[in-house]
């Protein structure tokens, strides 16, 4: 046995048990009748798909999508000055760096919490603004959608900022030179150099925000209450209070599906997919 | 009449945090010419350029553009073009789209012909639609030098436009490049260490050691008469003997003179390098001799010189 696969061998036996072997375990489900305590049982049905055709779930997906792309968006927006921020700032960049994988030091359930104190009406922020005197009646600020984008993006920036940092990183200065030489202003040079240079770490970062952003259910149960349904919230339903194996099975297999054909189409011809 | 002034460094400083990389430079390139700045790297020559291009701030000094203060203006304001010594060719464009990003920016009459002129000028409109990760490294070396000359600067700035390039191909480079410049008539600033490339392009020949300006002149000024030991050692080699230079190819090897003890004998084609010891004395001569010569080492031979080839700095 060659050495290489001699040492290959536990991560492929890991992901044949943990990734495969699940995955394996929905589509049958997917494809069995509903348990009367949860649970599956015979016969064989394709039923559980074709309830998925109902506009509700539609609304759902369509929802869920628009929320991720909105947070993926607003990563972007905010992460790339960041990235740039510490790309360019010498021998700080390892201290700017390990501040921004920080959080992941703590539970992220924690920090959703922390994120609820702070929003909620007897919070930090409408507290402090009553006090003030700065408006009569405590904001909504909790349990809407703006509050799950505002926990999204909080959670996955660091996602888009390394991608981004390695890339820009790796940018030969002497481009954006060249760009100010040939008479760009910086904003044109940004637009006609650098975005375009940064593409890889652009679509690596996006699909490392969107993806998770998707089939979120933490932020969206946390701080978009009862009124924010989103995909994942309609899958774990299914598992705990609506005890629908089956469907909860083809329903997160049928968002499996649309994400893959989402990334695929988004992958530029003869370009990898990261 | 002296020709007119395109360029000028005034009392030109630029401090590093840790050096001083240009010390009080003051030049002027007239207008047309192909001026060179040699010198060793970290020497300051590139400094010069990047400030002339607008990268860097001087600390001190001034930077004058027919008739125009440009040290204060961003890169983007200034008419001037550079050809980087890596090129930066913009990898996501391709050959045609490096060319006319700059007209995108700067106002040049009849693009479209002017695009296809250049392309023409440097021998690449069969490979507009390449992009310069497909192209040889003398290829990249004439897109760089088409995307500067098609904004028409005031001046061309070269870092080492040369240096990536195999020695033979260098060679070749260089006859076109003063070709071009001739042709397209723009004044081109060229910085290199290569004595043999600055002798061989340039009107002018700025010698710069250690932040500062050695000597300015033509070729031929520079080499024959050099004005300090800097420059005399940095072009070619040297003999000195009693404090006196004499090029190699000045020594005769002959019969009567100073005697001297053969080091060393090195074949190299057309000629070859003999290295000797004066008797007299503890320096070092070298001399060339023709290719047939059967000197060995330990031989004691004599060596002459012409008066009129020694250079007294």
């Amino acid at each position: 046995m060659k050495l290489r696969n001699l040492f290959l061998a536990p991560t492929a036996l890991l992901m044949a048990v943990t990734m495969l072997a699940p995955l394996a375990i929905i589509v049958v489900y997917s494809l069995l009748t509903r348990g009367a305590y949860g649970g599956v049982e015979l016969p064989w049905t394709i039923e559980n798909y074709s309830r998925l055709y109902d506009p509700v779930y539609a609304i759902i997906f369509l929802r869920s999508f628009w929320i991720a792309a909105v947070a993926t968006a607003l990563c972007l927006v905010l992460g790339f000055p960041l990235a740039m921020f510490i790309a360019r700032s010498g021998s700080r960049k390892n201290l700017y760096l390990s501040l921004v994988i920080l959080p992941f030091w703590t539970s992220f359930l924690i920090r959703t919490y922390a994120w609820m104190f702070l929003l909620r009406d007897t919070g930090i922020v409408n507290s402090a603004l009553l006090a003030l005197r700065i408006i009569r009646e405590p904001l909504p600020l909790l349990y809407n959608d703006g509050a799950v984008i505002l926990g999204l993006v909080y959670g996955f920036l660091p996602f888009m900022v390394l991608p981004l940092y390695a890339t820009i990183e790796r940018l030969d200065p002497s481009l954006l030179e060249a760009a100010a030489d040939l008479g760009a202003r910086p904003w044109r040079a940004l637009v006609g150099v650098t975005l375009p240079l940064c593409a890889p770490g652009i679509r690596a970062g996006a699909i490392l925000v969107f993806v998770p952003c998707l089939g979120t259910y933490l932020t969206s149960d946390l701080l978009g209450g009862s009124k924010t349904v989103l995909i994942g919230n309609l899958v774990q339903n299914q598992f705990t209070a609506s005890r629908d194996w089956p469907f909860g099975a083809a329903l997160s297999l049928a968002l499996m599906a649309i994400a893959m054909v989402l990334l695929f189409a988004a992958r530029r011809k003869g370009e990898e997919l990261l | 009449m002296p020709p007119e002034t395109l360029l000028s460094l005034c009392r030109l400083s630029k401090d590093f945090a840790t050096q001083r990389a240009v010390s009080d430079v003051s030049l002027e390139i007239p207008r047309g010419a192909f001026f060179s700045l040699l010198g060793p790297s970290g020497c300051g020559k590139t400094t010069i350029l990047r400030m002339i291009a607008g990268f860097e701030t001087p600390t001190t000094g001034e930077v004058w553009l027919n008739g125009q203060r440009i040290d204060l203006l961003p890169p983007y304001q200034r008419n001037v073009n550079t050809v980087f010594q890596s090129y930066a060719l913009f990898p996501h464009l391709t050959v045609q789209g490096n060319i006319e990003f700059g007209l995108r920016h700067k106002k040049v009459s009849d693009d479209i012909n002017r695009v296809r002129e250049v392309l023409k000028q440097v021998r690449l409109e069969a490979k507009a639609s390449r992009k310069p990760s497909e192209l040889s490294g003398g290829e990249r070396q004439r897109v760089a030098l088409a995307r500067a000359i098609v904004l028409q600067p005031d001046v061309l700035l070269l870092d080492e436009p040369l240096s990536a390039l195999d020695p033979q191909l260098r060679k070749q480079v260089r006859g076109e490049l003063r070709d071009l410049q001739r042709r397209v008539g723009v004044t081109f600033l060229f910085v290199t260490h290569d004595q043999e490339e600055a002798l061989s392009m340039s009107d002018q020949i700025a010698v710069m050691n250690a932040g500062a300006l050695e000597q300015v002149g033509s070729p031929r000024d520079i080499y024959c008469r050099p004005r300090t030991r800097f420059v005399a050692d940095f072009l070619g080699a040297m003999n000195w003997i009693d404090g006196i230079g004499v090029r190699p190819e000045a020594v005769n090897i002959t019969s009567q003179g100073r005697k001297a003890i053969v080091t060393g004998v090195t074949y190299l084609g057309s000629f070859c390098h003999i290295a000797m010891k004066l008797v007299e004395g503890e320096e070092t001569i070298a001399a060339q001799a023709p290719p047939g010569s059967t000197f060995e080492n330990g031989q004691t031979v004599c060596v002459t010189w012409d008066p009129e080839d020694e250079i007294r700095v």
